[in-house]
């Protein structure tokens, strides 16, 4: 598989990274030869084989459907680059 | 320098329980090592203020009876663990100005233990690399050098890498690390230090930085086998704030060191040994076969046939998770901000301002084969074939008790030696990516020099929550090892 510019550029739209053109001209190379390792995967027959998510061999559990943590909005807000009246702050996103 | 920072965790804690030495005594001791060596770039963040309160707490402790488990011995705790009120960076301009408001479990555990934390340590950026090179602030030097050329500035491997440094540096007692594919392993074997990666849920990961959470384990750094022992031990818990942590005892690893594998299965992957597996290597790998063989143990060829895919299974499924996992850094809640005039906009130019090459590089892979149409062709092939690489595992722990392999292909490499191609730097954690993709703890343990004079591991697996045979067999292969060797680009 070989990636061209403008797949690079839709992914790095889809990563929400503002990549400039050179760099995604250099990256669709560098993706492509990554690529290109690991296409070897499909050489190892693989039907019937059950995908891994996790190799904990556990259940997640359930636990009681309680408040057992917040009620500190300051120290969410602590690290912010902009809060305001306990609201983080973005740029106007509905005119 | 002060002899204090020779000792093992081990001997200082007894000395410290005899009260033959002070906390705030071997706390100065190590900070004055700290801050001779900070041409290493180490650390991201230096506390001595906060080590020598934590130091007196110690003291304190110690004289009412009430130590813990590593009351007053100074520790390194990685960049990649929040630490409340202490700068926490993931070694990322994003994260440059992040100060947590509150304690990952593991140190939050070390802490509880005793522990003095003497700074954070630096790191690949956000773990994603076996160089330590990707770091937004700069490269950590190892403290070894080449016996041919003493200018040459060395690796100390990665992520783990200011960890490394500091340990074998003899800056810190011991460090935390952390394991994706290798990177408390590998770091190990380039600076002569034991790192030991537990299995996936023994270490909780809640309040670390994560990069790939089904891979993501904290692990101990230590001069010896029994040090690590001690540390996972107040490492290791239960912690329902992480939905994969065990559930289960955390056992005295320690005891388990009792020096007798008569009689023990030692699996040898002939998988291992690749075509241009260098001759140093290869004897390095023979000579410890042997000393397990004098030791009693009784060495059985194994196969692991999957392995020749394993790094590129890693090389789809942790760059997947990287990319989910990142998109937390929005430039909205923490971490550093771009402005832009719309809030994609804003998005997209903190992202691409906040995070390095390496760091794009595998976001834009992530996204990639976890994108429609490529998913099942990439994401859900490479989770087939870790069902595959964790079968190898599982069949092979029929026939043998632990597994014996080399940790990396090379010694340490030098700053600058490395290749452009991102593929072959990743060719380091060929040996210690297949056991991170089963969930399985290893260990590396320090056992020979090249013919630089550089250090070389070799790395034992156990089987899932068995750390106990890990460190037996390792203290084992420690104690016929040898290693004694001192870092040559520091004085110790």
């Amino acid at each position: 598989m070989s990636l061209d510019k403008d797949t690079v550029k839709k992914l790095a739209h889809l990563a929400r990274l503002d990549l400039p053109d050179d760099e995604l001209q250099h990256l669709a190379g560098e993706l492509s030869h990554i690529m290109q390792f690991v296409e070897q995967l499909a050489e190892v027959p693989t039907d019937g084989v059950a995908p891994m998510a996790s190799v904990a061999h556990m259940n997640l559990y359930r636990r009681p459907d309680e408040v057992t943590d917040g009620d500190y909005p300051d120290k969410v807000l602590a690290n912010a680059p902009e809060a305001m009246d306990g609201f983080f702050l973005v740029p106007k996103v509905v005119e | 320098m002060s002899d204090l920072i020779k000792l093992s965790i081990a001997e200082a804690k007894a000395r410290l329980d005899k009260k033959e030495i002070s906390a705030v005594e071997l706390t100065e001791a190590h900070l004055a090592a700290m801050e001779k060596a900070r041409h290493l770039n180490a650390f991201v963040t230096e506390t001595p203020e906060l080590a020598i309160v934590r130091a007196k707490q110690a003291d304190a402790a110690i004289g009412k009876g009430e130590a813990g488990a590593l009351s007053g011995i100074p520790l390194g705790i990685k960049d990649l663990f929040c630490t409340e009120g202490v700068r926490t960076t993931a070694s990322s301009k994003i994260l440059g100005n992040f100060v947590p408001t509150y304690e990952s479990t593991v140190s939050a555990n070390l802490k509880k233990a005793g522990a003095v934390m003497l700074g954070k340590t630096s790191m690949d950026e956000f773990a994603m690399g076996s160089s330590n090179m990707t770091s937004a602030f700069g490269p950590v030097i190892s403290p070894w050098k080449r016996k041919s050329n003493a200018n040459i500035q060395l690796v100390p491997g990665g992520s783990s890498g200011g960890s490394a440094a500091a340990v074998s540096a003899r800056l810190v007692m011991g460090a935390t690390g952390t394991d994706t594919g290798g990177s408390i392993r590998q770091p190990a074997a380039f600076v002569g230090i034991v790192g030991l990666k537990p299995t996936y849920g023994r270490c909780s990961r809640w309040g670390t930085v994560a990069f790939a959470s089904s891979l993501d384990q904290a692990g101990p750094m230590t001069r010896t086998v029994k040090d690590a022992a001690i540390m996972l031990g107040a490492m290791a818990g239960y912690d329902p704030k992480d939905s994969t942590s065990a559930n289960i005892k955390v056992p005295d690893f320690a005891a388990a060191m009792t020096g007798d594998i008569r009689g023990l299965k030692i699996g040898i992957p002939k998988e291992y040994r690749p075509e241009g597996l260098s001759d140093e290597i290869a004897k390095l790998w023979d000579d410890g076969v042997e000393m397990l063989k004098a030791a009693g143990a009784i060495p059985v060829e194994i196969s692991l046939p999957h392995t020749k895919y394993a790094l590129a299974t890693y090389y789809i499924v942790a760059p997947a998770e990287c990319s989910s996992n990142l998109a937390r850094y929005d430039g909205v809640r923490y971490g550093m901000r771009v402005e832009g005039k719309t809030l994609d906009e804003l998005y997209a130019k903190t992202r691409a301002a906040g995070f390095g090459r390496e760091v794009r590089r595998r976001i834009l892979i992530g996204t990639y084969v976890l994108s429609a149409g490529y998913y099942d062709a990439y994401y859900t092939k490479a989770q087939k074939l870790r069902t595959l690489i964790a079968e190898d595992f599982a069949k092979a722990y029929e026939k043998v008790d632990v597994i014996l392999t080399p940790t990396a292909p090379s010694a340490a490499f030098g700053l600058g030696e490395t290749d452009e191609d991102p593929v072959t730097m990743w060719l380091n954690d060929v040996f210690t990516v297949p056991a991170s993709m089963a969930g399985l703890p290893g260990i590396s343990v320090p056992t020979g020099l090249s013919k630089e004079g550089l250090p070389l591991g070799l790395q034992l697996l156990a089987k899932p929550f068995d750390e106990e045979t890990l460190v037996k067999v390792a203290g084992v292969l420690e104690d016929a090892a040898k290693f004694t060797a001192l870092p040559t680009g520091v004085e110790i």
